[in-house]
């Protein structure tokens, strides 16, 4: 890249808590440095000095649930050379993807008092299912170093270091006693990908699964294990019905449990 | 002992002292820790934390689990404070040596960009002289095994050698095997008979506490000479003897070697590989826990302003799809073939590879696998003698 002109970098939002996109706020003794490669063209939350496009990357955070988004989702991609969603909303649909498994209209109807006023789609998607996407990265919210990894990468034309592979695996990297095992905490690693460096089996927690299914996951397993544990299918449902619900492997286990759910 | 698994002595065992047998009083356990300390050791030993015995550093013998017993079944592992005065009244948890041997995560070297060129700067290898106490013996053949893949053929392995060349190994012998150990059967175990400096039997009564010990190296004698020892009697070594016979008939589990190379190799399209693959996680937790899988992955890093870069060499799993990417994708997309590829590396293809077998009966990937895969039942069903996989004992009935 040597002396080319610095790279123009956007960031998008849509569907989402602004979270993922202020991990690049946060990235605080990298930032500068990330600054001093490419040129941050368009940052809402950073900046209102915003250059107009076309962009080399576009960080695009949020899912997918209006059809205005569903619109605008296009005019980014369109604007973008490269274009990598960030965190769990933008790459699953996120929390707001609870809906897609009810009637939305039956929320409207409860939380506004003028429901004809809401405009809304019926399912929360990732923008995978709207655009060609170049990149994802994983996580509610997504690991800062994970960010500054993909955008090194980018810088240096090479392929980023961002595993697909259990967050068992770093676990044991780190040697942190397998909370399963040892205590008998129902645990979501052994088919979320890692990314978070095992944060939560660390301090005793099990895994959440903020980074959504790790490549292959073998939920059916888990999940009968989890049943063994003493777990019920209520709470299956409620641990595979996350920030990554809609993700297919976690979204078929919880639906394979819910039916089971005693009234 | 095996005889696939006899590897040269690292020292000489010439001595006549050094053959035989002594008593150190439990009382005396706490000068070994110190002259060891004394000597330069980093001590290493186990001690609890986060309701499993793991490997750390020991100051004094209040680090020890003393009082403490483990059970273990397939997916499950319980530690109790049971009382008592035991220092080792337990088997292997989660962590093996090589933690220390092989590291997790290790960065192999930097280099920094001048000009148009780079700077390579070798990670300067600084090497900690280790002693690790209470080394079981199918953690020493495991050591041995992970010998002969780094140092045993042409390309040696020196972070690995810089810190295998300076341990001192004080053997603990298995006087409580676990409920997925099968080290007898494997030939590794229950007592330590190569590979150690010092060996202890611990045997507890009533009104006694002593250790029966051994001493396998002149550097082991040297460090006796500096503790209060006495020579051991007939009869408290008959009776630590006896407690490792029985210690022996105890284990919880058992593999079947005969023909055990031939049976994988005449099985690998056996339906078994898929039934095993249905409740198979691939989170390789078992690799991981594993004292002698070795694999390792390389990451090249480089920073934002493209003046700094970075080799890690990170502790990889034959469970990872990315683990068998080439040109095109990974070769083993299936779990099937994942799990195929390393029960079959572990004891028949290693065989061929090392000249041993891979698995040294230490029951880890038993315990450590989330839904208790056993590979002892895996082989008896490849063989065709069971059919059914038994379901991991719940927590509901632990509690």
């Amino acid at each position: 890249m040597g002396s080319r002109v610095k790279p123009k970098l956007a960031v998008w939002k849509f569907a989402s808590c602004d979270g993922c996109q202020l991990s690049l706020l946060d990235c605080e003794d990298e930032l500068l440095a990330v600054a001093g490669k490419v040129e941050i063209a368009n940052f809402p939350e950073a900046s209102r000095a915003v250059v107009s496009g076309p962009y080399d990357i576009s960080l695009v955070e949020g899912s997918i649930t209006t059809p205005h988004d569903a619109e605008r989702i296009h005019q980014v991609r369109r604007a973008s050379k490269f274009l990598i969603t960030i965190g769990a909303c933008a790459t699953a649909g996120g929390i707001q993807a609870l809906r897609n498994f009810k009637n939305v209209k039956d929320f409207i109807s409860i939380v506004y008092a003028t429901p004809r006023y809401i405009e809304t789609l019926n399912k929360s998607t990732p923008i995978a299912d709207h655009v060609f996407v170049d990149f994802e990265l994983r996580g509610c919210p997504i690991n800062k170093y994970q960010l500054v990894e993909v955008i090194s990468a980018y810088l240096m034309g090479r392929k980023p270091n961002v595993p697909t592979h259990s967050v068992c695996t770093e676990c044991k990297r780190r040697q942190v006693v397998c909370v399963m095992v040892a205590h008998g905490t129902p645990c979501l690693g052994p088919v979320t990908q890692v990314g978070c460096g095992a944060l939560c089996p660390s301090y005793h927690r099990g895994c959440y699964g903020c980074f959504g299914p790790k490549e292959t996951p073998n939920t059916t397993s888990l999940g009968k294990r989890w049943l063994e544990l003493g777990v019920s299918h209520e709470d299956i449902v409620r641990g595979f019905r996350n920030f990554n619900a809609y993700s297919e492997a976690f979204r078929r286990e919880s639906e394979a449990h819910e039916p089971h759910i005693r009234e | 002992m095996s005889k696939q698994l006899s590897l040269k002595m690292p020292k000489a065992r010439t001595e006549r002292a050094e053959e035989s047998k002594f008593i150190l009083e439990a009382s005396h356990l706490g000068q070994l820790l110190s002259a060891l300390i004394g000597k330069g050791y980093r001590a290493i030993g186990p001690t609890v934390r986060d309701g499993a015995i793991v490997y750390d550093e020991l100051h004094s013998l209040r680090d020890l689990p003393v009082g403490y017993t483990d059970e273990q079944a397939p997916g499950c592992y319980r530690l109790e404070k049971g009382g008592g005065r035991a220092f080792f009244n337990y088997t292997v948890g989660p962590q093996s040596w090589k933690k220390f041997l092989h590291p997790p995560s290790l960065r192999l070297w930097k280099a920094d960009r001048e000009d148009h060129r780079f700077q390579v700067v070798q990670e300067i290898e600084q090497t900690t002289k280790f002693a690790f106490l209470g080394v079981r013996s199918c953690e020493l053949q495991a050591i041995l095994i992970q010998d002969k893949v780094f140092m045993g053929g042409q390309f040696v392995d020196p972070v690995y050698q810089a810190c295998r060349d300076n341990i001192f190994v004080v053997a603990v012998n298995c006087t409580k095997p676990g409920g997925t150990c099968f080290c007898q059967s494997m030939g590794t175990g229950p007592k330590a008979t190569v590979g150690f400096d010092l060996a202890l039997t611990e045997v507890l009564e009533a009104k006694a506490h002593y250790f029966v010990l051994e001493v396998g190296s002149k550097k082991g004698a040297e460090v006796l000479a500096e503790i209060p020892y006495r020579q051991a009697d007939k009869k408290r070594i008959q009776t630590a003897n006896r407690i490792l016979a029985r210690s022996a008939k105890r284990m919880g589990r058992a593999m079947d070697q005969t023909n055990l190379k031939e049976l994988l190799y005449k099985n690998y399209e056996h339906p078994r590989w898929k039934e095993v693959a249905s409740r198979c996680l691939s989170c390789a937790n078992c690799t991981m826990a594993c004292p002698t899988c070795f694999c390792t992955t390389v990451e090249d890093l480089t920073d934002l302003t493209g003046q700094h870069a970075e080799r890690w060499r990170k502790w990889d799993s034959c469970f990872a799809m990315d683990f068998s990417y080439i040109y095109g994708g990974s070769v083993r997309r299936s779990v099937k073939s994942r799990y195929r590829q390393w029960m079959t590396h572990k004891l028949a293809t290693w065989v061929d590879q090392f000249g041993m077998s891979g698995c040294v009966g230490c029951g880890r990937c038993i315990t450590w696998c989330p839904v208790g895969i056993d590979i002892t039942e895996e082989v008896r069903a490849i063989r065709g003698q069971t059919s059914k996989p038994k379901s991991p004992k719940s927590y509901k009935e632990k509690n």
